[in-house]
């Protein structure tokens, strides 16, 4: 079996960044919305990780230390938000969330 | 870096189990779906030299955020809406097109570039290797980080508190 090299990543990477685009851009569920982005951040994280051990040098995986942290935070604020406008508009769909006070 | 048999079976499966979250109806599914495609992530990480991170995207993706995404689900009854993608097709026509786009694009640019680098050797990644780089290099970033984790801490409190008494979800 040969070996992989860095370019199969890079297309692996944008794929699962595409796919995570176009849940943002389609879907009306807020939650799955909020699903998509974790899925692009995850395919940042996966070519950090790949350039990391394809130069040799670890900083890469520091900062998907980092990213993933920050990942937790957006979470947690992000489905408090989900909750707060569920209770004033009884939908998380985002086609309905048209206006800034609710 | 790596096998390329085990690289095409992790990368069909996530690739699979993303396309999976993006269509199903249930929110649920969605996410179960999403579990997968993490959890597949975290062998690409084992694979790439990357241990300690495997373990914390695990436990931390796989686990503490996706039960977060679970409960709300749960919780707000919001599994299924009534329409599933936006009201006009062409939304949908032209963000695939887009999509599809950039990945040509991706391509041309790797093909362009023609030469395929050879990768560096294996170094040392232990959790105790990527604590000193974290320690020597980044703890300025490390404090702010702890900073954004309290104040988002608080803002979630703050959000969800019930300003009106006894009057909750």
């Amino acid at each position: 079996m040969s070996e992989i090299t860095i370019n199969s990543y890079v297309i692996l990477s944008t794929i699962l960044f595409v796919i995570g685009a176009l849940g943002v851009l389609l879907r009306r569920n807020a939650i799955i919305v909020f699903m998509s982005i974790e899925m692009m951040l995850n395919a940042a994280n996966l070519l950090f990780v790949a350039f990391s051990r394809h130069l040799g040098n670890l900083d890469g995986q520091v900062l998907v230390f980092f990213v993933i942290t920050v990942a937790a935070a957006e979470v947690a604020v992000g489905l408090a938000l989900i909750v707060a406008i569920f209770r004033t508009k009884k939908s998380i769909d985002i086609d309905t969330l048209n206006l800034m006070k609710g | 870096m790596g096998n390329s048999f085990v690289f095409m079976l992790l990368a069909v499966i996530a690739v699979g189990s993303a396309i999976g979250m993006l269509v199903s109806r249930d929110a649920v599914h969605s996410a179960l779906f999403l579990v997968l495609n993490f959890i597949t992530i975290a062998v690409f990480y084992v694979v790439l030299n990357a241990p300690f991170l495997a373990m914390v995207q695990v436990t931390v993706y796989a686990g503490a955020i996706m039960v977060l995404f679970m409960f709300v689900i749960m919780l707000l009854g919001a599994e299924r809406l009534r329409g599933m993608w936006g009201d006009r097709p062409s939304e949908l026509v032209f963000a695939a097109f887009l999509g599809f786009l950039l990945v040509v694009t991706f391509l041309i640019a790797l093909v362009m570039e023609g030469k395929t680098a050879v990768s560096a050797n294996m170094i040392d990644s232990s959790p105790v290797a990527l604590g000193l780089r974290l320690f020597e290099g980044y703890v300025f970033p490390f404090e702010v980080v702890g900073i954004l984790l309290l104040s988002a801490m608080v803002g979630v409190v703050i959000l969800t508190i019930s300003n009106k008494r006894g009057k909750n979800v």
